[in-house]
Formats: C-alpha cells, structure tokens, sequence
C-alpha cells in the first residue's frame, strides 16, 4: 500500500489558491494587507476604544441571556440573603440573580461596566490627542464630528446602560434625567411623558431603554464606529512630522504582519486589563442599593464619571428662575441652563470647532502632518482651557464626596467650584500657553547651540563652561531651522550611549561595548593621587 | 395686782425688771424691733428648711449617680453647667436628653468635645465603660428621658426589613454603604463602620448632632434591631462580593479607578507595544 505524502507545508498556499481561484480576493487583499500605518503611541488610544466596544458587545450579549427588562413587580428569593422577601422589579431581580446565581455573572457584569467606563475614557483621551495635534485638520473634519458623536451617543449608551437594573441608584438616575427633560420650556412636559409612558417612573421605561441600550444604540455606535475606521482607512492616518516623513507619503508598518499582530496583542492586553479591573474591583454594587423606590435616595449618588461633568455643572448653578408672564405665568427652572444648554452649547463648539479654527487661520490646504502642541499654543492651550472647565465640573460633580472625606465644607466645595469655574479655564490657557512658548523656545535653543553633554570644561582664565554638542555637522554654530520636529535634548539620543540594550526587565543580550564618541578620547583611568604637601617630607 | 401686770406686760419690760410707763415712741420702736427679729427667724428658717423641701421632691442621688456626678463636675460642668442646666453659647442643658444621649456622646468618644466646630469628632473615649454608665445615669436621674434597653439589641433581626428601613432612613445621609455623607456647612453624617449595636441604638433613639430622633413611635424597637442588624452583619461584615470595594463612595471612585488603573496601564502598554519595532 503507498500512502500518499501529505505536504503540510503546502497547505497554507493550496488553500489561499483555491479561494482565490473562486473569489479573486488576492488583489485586494494585498492593497489591504500592504497598507502602512505609522507607529507612534499616541495612536493606539482610539485603538482602546474601539477594543472596549468589543468587549462591551461580548460581555453585553452574555448579560442578555439572563436579563429580563420587566417592571413587572416580584418578591426576590435567590441567595443574596439581605434582600429576600423583598418586594421589587423583574429587572432588579434578574440583575441581582446575574450577580449571584447566574456562574460568571458578576464578572461578566462588572467587566461589561469597566469596559463602558473605558470606553468613555479613551474616548475622551483619544479627542485629546486628536486636539492637539491638530489631527482634526482639513480633510479630517468629518471624522472628528463622528468623534464626538460617539462620545455622545457612548453617554447615551452609559446612561441607558446603568439604569437598566433599576436599583436605587439608577432609578435617582432616571429621576433626574426625567427632571431636565421636564425643564425644557414648551416641549418638556411632553417628552417626559411620551418618553416614560405617563408620570415617572411609569411600568414601561425599562423595557424601552432595553431596547435602545442592546439595539438602537450599539446599531449607531457600530455604525459610526465603521465609518470612522473606513475614513481612517480612506484618508490615512496622520503621522509625525520627521525625517522623510511629508504632507504626502505615509512611514510606518504594514498592516500585515506586523500591524496587525501588534494590534491582536493590544486587543488581548486591552481585554486583559478590563477582566482584572472585573474582577478585582468591584463596581455598582447593586445589592446595597436596594430596589428603586421614589422615596430611597442614597448620599453619594453620582452619575457614572462621563456623566458627571453634567451633575457638576446643576450643583453649581445658582438658584436662578426665570418668570416669564404670560398667561398664568410660565417658569424656565434653573436646571434647564446646565443640563440642557450648557451640553448644547459644547456640543455645537466642539462639531464646529475645525471650521473655526480653519476659518480663524484662513486655511485651506490638506495637512497630513500632525503638529507638536507647542508649535500651536493658541490651540493647544484653548484645549487646556476646556479641559479645565471639565475637570472643574467633574470634580463638583463629586462634591459631597470629597466634602466628606477630606473634610471641607460642602458649601466651601460649591462655592469653590463656582469660582474655580470662572478662574481656572483662563489660568488654564495663560499657563499652557507660556508652557509652549517656553518648550518652543528651548527646542530653538538646543538647535542654535547644540545639546547639553553634561562635560563642564575650565577654560585658562578659570571660567568653566559646559561643552554642547552641536545637531549640524560643520564649524560650530551652524543654526538649524526649527521645522516641528522632535529635537533631541539628551546626548544618549545622539548615540552617545550606544545602542540600548535589549530586553523588557533584564537584557537578552549581551550589551555591546559602548562606542567612544567621536572628537572625544576615551577616558584614560585615573592616575595614582599624589599627596600634595609643604615639601618637608620629601627631603 | 403688780404681779399679775407684770406677767401681762411683754418680755423686754420684764428683763428690764422694772414695770415702765413708756411713751409712745419706744412702744413704736420695740414693735419695729420685733417685726425685724420676727422676719429674721423666718428667713433664718426658711433658709435652714428650703434644700430639705427640694430634696423631698427628688430622691437622693444612688450611688453610681452620684459618681457621675463628680465625674461631670470635673469634665462637663464648663459647658454644660452645674447642674447640666447649660450655658449660653457653649452647651446645651441635658436635663431630658436621657442616658441614650450620654451613652453615644460620651463613648464614642464625641464627648468632651475638643473645640467648638462644626459638629463632634469622634475620638477614643475618655471615659471607660464603667464611667459612661456612672455619667449616664446621674443624666438619666437629673432629668429622665430616652434609655438604651440592655440585652441583645438585635435579636430575632430581620436582615432584608432592616435593609428596607436603612435604605428608606438612614442612606440619605450615612450613604449606601454605611460609609457616611457630607451635610452643608462643615457638618457631616459619620461613617457607621465604627459604631457599635449599642452607639447606633443610641443614636436613633437621641438623634445626636443633625441626626433627627427616631423614637419607639417612629421605629419600634424590633426594627431598630433591623436596621442595626443590617448594618453590623450586612454592611460591615459582609465580604465585598465585585473585590476591592473602592471605599464604597459610589461612581465618584470608579471613574477615578478607570483613569488611575485601566487607563494608566493601557497607556504604558501602548508605549511598550508601540516601542517594539
């Protein structure tokens, strides 16, 4: 009997062959495998993004197979024993059962949250980089408004999200999300009630934001996720100014093998970080806050970080109502300045903010180039100045708690906030913009008199000096243009060091023999010190 | 004849041992005179006699009352004043607060009070636990009002009743998690963790600081075990089922916990990811 050689080896190719005689897919499949990205840190973190979701959808799918939308009402008996007999909603229940009952349920639970908080999160950092490297710029300005929608349809995602197990703090929650809609002038009264089905909390809420939460919104989340890659995809990706590096061409590495192997690494890293924060940290911890009920609302009750900004902004606002007299009279509440316009009104500046600033510049032209923060202080410290308001906001939004535990007024804490409000973003830009000037400035002084090697020379007349490192070659002081590049300020960038040694923790190789640097001796051992004395004991 | 006049005439002719026909004058005088000893011998008596009438209206002191009573004249009297009646401006009168209040005050250490601010700190009791009992009861025998009952004060508890009231009554302030909550103005609900089954009881049943009071009328002894109940086995014992707990200050922590940990160490492995080249 001959059997007949079985060629593993060949496999690979046999296969790739035959698909490829039925689809024609190898000519494309090569454009897409050959196309390059450059490498730079600051462009994985849309990459954790876009992996969070990932696992948001994974765990999310587990978390629908045991939860049940209904506020239909049930008398709990699983085996979490403090609330047993109580009375609450089929949503709690079937919450409190995935945490307890339900083999894996808590973890998956908790990681589905963290990775939300993540999500939001690098988000969040990903538009700062954007920001302010001006990745924004023409012809990238779509691809941001997608950006920040996705920030906002991710707090609308967030937001259904946490409300869905209908425990006391999600339904203080839904309470006042119910009470800004109310605030709107006209419209209101009609929202909330089209949207709960009648006077909160209603018997249909849940079910309806179920919907939206595992549906509608991770449809649009999917959608402009896809079509923010595809424009990635489309346009290219930006890259750092640099050696060979122009408006035109694009350095980096190839989708396939490398990119995509780093990329399937980073996924795994991104997933591993989220199923450590799952189950090392606990959050939302459901079962203490009991079922919603209209009358329960726990001290500490915030908004998920994302959301918190908004809570900041109503513990701030004054008091002030707005009468308006017509007909019986009408009242325009004081929530309705920070929980309605005020998002409106940075929703609008941050979509619009590209023209703007194209429109302030009077530039038209294509940038592929990424610009270093310092190069444009205007902006970067006009984003330093947003991020201010935002942190102040956050940070109010957690007022009581830091009242609390560092032991501040509450009302010192509210009237910080409303002061730091006013002062801080203007502190803010002035700060930043010194900040880049002052980093500008010694890049164009490294460049003018070269790098600092740390060698301090006496000259005959007893001054000392420190000797630098000129970046042109040729006679001394050859100034170099400043063109946005990075300029090394260390001689171990110039090669003075060598090359660095292998290795994460603990060299894999042997470290190559530091090479002497050029111009300078190699440094001779020291020679024997020799007393210096009157001169008596020689004789 | 003269004899018989004699023992008529008042005692001051009779020491002056002789019979006088006196003018009208010293007739007036000595009436003033006897008008004045006469009221002296009854402010002399009343005077000896008073305390002795108020000690009949307030049994004496029992012993241990009256320890506490000189406990309380060395370390509250400057505030609270002799005989606990208060003083303007420093201390409230405790005539009435009842041994629950002096229970908590004192031996959770919030009593004496450091300074005056916004609210009590809790501190190590000064006092042992001997002479908390000796100050509550000269409190509780000075005026009357609310006592801590003795024996197992969470007895035949209801776990998930003891939730249902905590959450309905005591989370707005001490928080879900019994970790405590700020109030306005520098004033704070503690944090429960500390407290003892005894401390809470006398908490509910005084109301101490900004604590309302929530008496037998309002929650009924069994549910104050409840809710002691909860807190003690619930709140403090039970393990944290997610793991680390991040104090239980709510979403404030989470998001803080997401930048600080998932955030920071998907940073570095970017870094190291996009270092590899």
């Amino acid at each position: 009997m001959k059997r007949r050689k079985f060629d593993v080896a060949a496999v690979p190719a046999k296969t790739a062959g035959a698909v490829d005689d039925r689809f024609q897919v190898a000519t494309p499949l090569r454009k897409l495998l050959n196309k390059v990205f450059p490498d730079h840190w600051s462009f994985l973190l849309g990459e954790i993004a876009l992996f969070s979701f990932v696992v948001l959808l994974l765990t999310g799918v587990f978390l629908t197979f045991f939860f049940e939308p209904a506020m239909t009402e049930v008398v709990y008996n699983g085996s979490y024993a403090p609330l047993r007999g109580t009375p609450m909603s089929a949503a709690y229940a079937s919450s409190l059962d995935i945490s307890f009952d339900v083999r894996g349920g808590l973890i998956m639970r908790q990681m589905h949250h963290w990775s939300a908080l993540l999500f939001m999160a690098s988000i969040v950092v990903h538009m700062l980089r954007v920001f302010f490297t001006g990745a924004f710029r023409k012809p990238r300005e779509t691809n941001w408004i997608i950006g920040s929608l996705l920030f906002w349809v991710g707090f609308l995602a967030g937001f259904t999200g946490y409300s869905l197990p209908d425990d006391g703090l999600s339904g203080t929650g839904l309470r006042i999300a119910s009470a800004i809609m109310l605030s709107i002038p006209v419209i209101g009264s009609w929202l909330t009630s089209s949207i709960f089905g009648g006077e909160f909390p209603g018997t249909i809420i849940i079910s309806r934001f179920y919907i939206a939460h595992v549906l509608l919104i991770p449809g649009l989340l999917l959608a402009l996720i896809g079509v923010h890659l595809g424009l990635v995809f489309k346009q290219k990706h930006t890259q750092w100014p640099g050696p060979g590096r122009t408006n035109e061409n694009v350095v980096g590495e190839r989708m396939f093998p490398r990119y995509a192997l780093k990329q399937g690494g980073f996924f795994m890293v991104v997933f591993g970080v989220i199923a450590l924060m799952g189950g090392l940290f606990q959050i939302n911890p459901i079962w203490y806050f009991g079922p919603y009920e209209a009358w329960v609302v726990s001290a500490a009750s915030q908004p998920d970080w994302y959301v918190m900004f908004l809570d900041g902004s109503t513990r701030l606002m004054p008091a002030w109502e707005v009468h308006i007299p017509i007909g019986d009279g009408y009242v325009i509440p004081p929530l309705f300045w920070p929980t309605v316009v005020l998002p409106g009104i940075l929703v609008g500046i941050s979509l619009a903010y590209p023209f703007l600033e194209a429109r302030h510049l009077k530039d038209r032209k294509h940038h592929n180039l990424l610009q270093r923060p310092r190069d444009v202080p205007a902006r970067t410290a006009a984003g330093a100045m947003a991020l201010a308001f935002f942190v102040v906001l956050t940070l109010s939004g957690a007022n009581d708690v830091i009242a609390d535990k560092f032991q501040i007024s509450l009302n010192a804490m509210t009237w910080a906030g409303r002061i730091g409000l006013l002062i801080a973003p203007p502190v803010a830009y002035y700060v930043t913009y010194r900040l880049c000037l002052g980093l500008q400035q010694h890049d164009r002084e490294v460049l003018a008199h070269g790098v600092e090697t740390g060698i301090i020379r006496r000259l005959p007349d007893g001054r000392f000096v420190e000797v630098h490192q000129p970046l042109a070659s040729g006679d001394g002081h050859a100034e170099l243009d400043y063109v946005g590049w990075v300029v090394p300020k260390k001689m171990n960038r110039l090669g003075a060091l060598g090359p660095a040694i292998r290795g994460f923790f603990y060299p894999i190789e042997k470290p190559a023999e530091a090479p002497v640097s050029p111009g300078h001796p190699p440094v001779e051992p020291r020679t024997e010190r020799e007393e210096i004395g009157s001169g008596e004991g020689r004789r | 004849m003269t004899s018989d006049n004699d023992r008529r005439r008042g005692l001051l002719a009779r020491l002056r041992g002789r019979p006088a026909a006196r003018s009208r004058g010293r007739r007036r005088l000595g009436a003033a005179l006897r008008l004045i000893a006469a009221l002296t011998l009854a402010g002399g008596a009343y005077t000896v006699f008073a305390p002795g009438v108020q000690a009949q209206e307030n049994p004496p002191l029992t012993s241990a009352a009256a320890e506490g009573k000189a406990l309380f004249d060395v370390s509250c009297v400057t505030c609270h004043g002799r005989n606990a009646q208060g003083v303007e401006g420093r201390g409230p009168s405790l005539i009435g607060v009842g041994a629950a209040s002096v229970d908590f005050q004192v031996s959770t250490g919030r009593m004496p009070m450091a300074r005056q601010e916004a609210q009590a700190m809790r501190k190590p009791p000064v006092f042992t636990a001997d002479q908390v009992d000796q100050l509550a009861q000269y409190i509780q025998e000075l005026g009357g009002g609310p006592e801590v009952p003795e024996g197992d004060l969470r007895r035949g508890a209801d776990l998930a009743t003891g939730g249902e009231l905590f959450r309905i009554n005591c989370s707005q302030c001490h928080a879900f998690g019994g970790g405590g909550g700020a109030l306005s103005s520098g004033k704070f609900a503690p944090s429960l963790r500390p407290a003892s089954d005894r401390q809470i009881y006398a908490a509910m049943l005084s109301g101490p600081q900004n604590m309302p009071v929530f008496g037998d009328n309002q929650i009924t002894p069994e549910q104050k075990a409840d809710i002691i109940a909860y807190i003690q086995e619930t709140l403090k014992h039970d393990q944290d089922q997610g793991g680390f707990n991040l104090g239980r200050y709510g979403p404030s922590t989470e998001g803080l916990a997401i930048f600080l940990v998932g955030l920071v160490a998907l940073v570095f492995a970017s870094l190291w990811i996009a270092g590899k080249s």
